[in-house]
């Protein structure tokens, strides 16, 4: 069998998988993704470059998988559909595929009035789902999206998708993990989670519709690095669940750094022993360098 | 309805100088906004001559974006025209455009900024409806619109940050696919939201299609 990716090939093989992002720097030095790709080295299976997250400019996640492809570590290039028309995504796709890079994540992305520069206008000419589907079809059948034809080279993207199990409305979450599937989602990474109970809830029901035989879900966590993180990403990050309990634990601890560790740790230990999730993405925000000891202690490692 | 914002005053008068000028306003949209109808026409006159500034003269066009009806009302008011130097159009870009075809001598100045396509949801409260895409699909979306009304457009359900059915971006406006998915959901019809929907097509959208 011949694999896309190291990601594909260790999710294939029902190993559970670890994926860590790393955030390109707001700026034009590659030493800062060097630096952090020496840090998570050997830490996990492939490491995802965020595409100006949060509407902020930052170096592009094209070049910054490329330095990563040059270390040796393999990227999930993430891009989203704010910035770029369909034809400037397919012709991302494609580069990406001629520079190595084998998995990429496919975002509608944030929205432009959160980010550095507000006045700027969004694109969003097709949405996550129409990528994905536009990927699989350049790399399946030959064509772009307009039907054209590819004249030489199919993409061979292993194709990712986000989730959030706890956005609104509710019920109707997994209905559209339902379409990433469809559109032609390989595996999915989702939202970070801090609701353990709301997200069994969701998985509950990806298992009783087999969804989870069709697709390889990758549960999020993010380790809290402080009580301001946490009420920034509590109040102001749409989409992000943390229970009270939660925050309560990071507003009465001394060590509220120490404090995020361990929640992230039980949160692992919780998630790995979900039937159904296959792997754990870590987004340490601004805290690459905690990625080895939260893997190590959780028993991942050595990495397949 | 094309719904408008007047300018700020001062933004206007540095734009209009000292200039004599004459004053255009809209009987259709403009008025329904209380943008450019006969009362903000008149006030815009009272406010301008406080300023010292001549007003020529004033019409309401009927409506402004109607070229040979612009003409035929617009004749009727020549010598005041021809005695102005400015030409505040109380309008939207339409109007305002218009306008400028027929008179060619003195400056069109806009004295509205133009919003979109929307509902007049309470006096004075609008409400974005339309992106004039050329390919209605509400009928997909229980009669909703995702291409105007969410921020991203997005045609195969929300995004992840709609929060008590608020949109993300905006928390004064309704995520309108929580709108979507109540209404269909009413209507037993929430198989339509499982249907991938297509990228669209915007070779039919008014960024190609210019003339009909």
């Amino acid at each position: 069998m011949n694999y896309r990716s190291n990601l594909e090939q260790v999710l294939s093989k029902g190993k559970f998988a670890v994926t860590a992002e790393i955030g390109p720097p707001k700026g034009s030095d590659p030493d800062k993704i060097t630096q952090k790709g020496e840090i998570t080295k050997g830490c996990a299976d492939a490491f995802n470059v965020t595409d100006n997250q949060t509407a902020v400019v930052r170096m592009s996640s094209m070049a910054s998988s490329c330095i990563l492809l040059k270390m040796g570590l393999e990227p999930v290039m993430q891009i989203t559909c704010r910035d770029r028309n369909r034809i400037a995504l397919q012709s991302d796709v494609l580069g990406a595929s001629a520079i190595g890079i084998k998995n990429i994540l496919c975002i509608t992305g944030d929205h432009q009035s959160f980010g550095n520069h507000p006045e700027s206008k969004g694109v969003y000419d097709i949405d996550s789902i129409q990528f994905i589907q536009a990927i699989k079809n350049m790399r399946d059948m030959g064509v772009f999206q307009s039907g054209d034809k590819i004249l030489s080279g199919k993409p061979d993207i292993f194709i990712g998708a986000a989730a959030n199990p706890f956005a609104d409305p509710y019920e109707f979450r997994v209905d559209h993990l339902e379409k990433k599937i469809e559109a032609g989602a390989n595996f999915i990474q989702t939202q970070s989670i801090f609701n353990v109970n709301k997200f069994n809830i969701w998985m509950d029901e990806v298992r009783s519709r087999g969804l989870d035989r069709k697709v390889h879900i990758i549960a999020g966590v993010t380790p809290l690095k402080s009580l301001k993180m946490t009420d920034r990403m509590r109040f102001h990050v749409p989409g992000v669940d943390i229970p009270e309990h939660v925050a309560n634990r990071m507003k009465n601890s001394g060590d509220p750094k120490r404090e995020g560790y361990e929640i992230a740790l039980e949160l692992i230990n919780d998630i790995k022993k979900i039937k159904g999730v296959h792997g754990l993405h870590i987004t340490a925000l601004f805290w690459e360098d905690i990625i080895p000891s939260l893997v190590r202690e959780s028993g991942f490692l050595p990495r397949p | 309805m094309i719904i408008t914002k007047q300018k700020d005053f001062n933004e206007l008068l540095s734009s209009i100088g000292k200039e004599p000028i004459f004053i255009i306003g809209c009987s259709e949209c403009a008025t329904m906004c209380h943008t450019g109808g006969e009362k903000e026409v008149l006030e815009m006159k009272g406010a301008l001559e406080d300023k010292n500034i001549l007003v020529t003269g004033w019409v309401i066009l009927e409506p402004a974006c109607h070229l040979q009806n612009d003409k035929r009302i617009l004749r009727k008011y020549k010598d005041e025209v021809n005695k102005a130097n400015k030409i505040l159009v109380l309008a939207c870009g339409n109007g305002i455009q218009t306008v400028s075809e027929i008179i060619e001598n003195a400056d069109v100045i806009a004295g509205n900024d133009t919003l979109f396509l929307g509902e007049i949801k309470h006096a004075n409260e609008f409400e974005k409806r339309c992106n004039m895409c050329g390919d209605c699909i509400e009928d997909l979306f229980g009669g909703f619109c995702p291409v105007s009304r969410c921020p991203k457009s997005m045609l195969n359900g929300p995004c992840g940050g709609s929060i008590d059915g608020k949109c993300e971006v905006d928390s004064n406006i309704d995520c309108v696919w929580d709108l979507i998915y109540k209404r269909l959901k009413e209507k037993k019809q929430l198989q339509l939201l499982k249907i991938i929907q297509e990228p669209k097509d915007w070779s039919k959208s008014t960024e190609t299609r210019r003339v009909l």
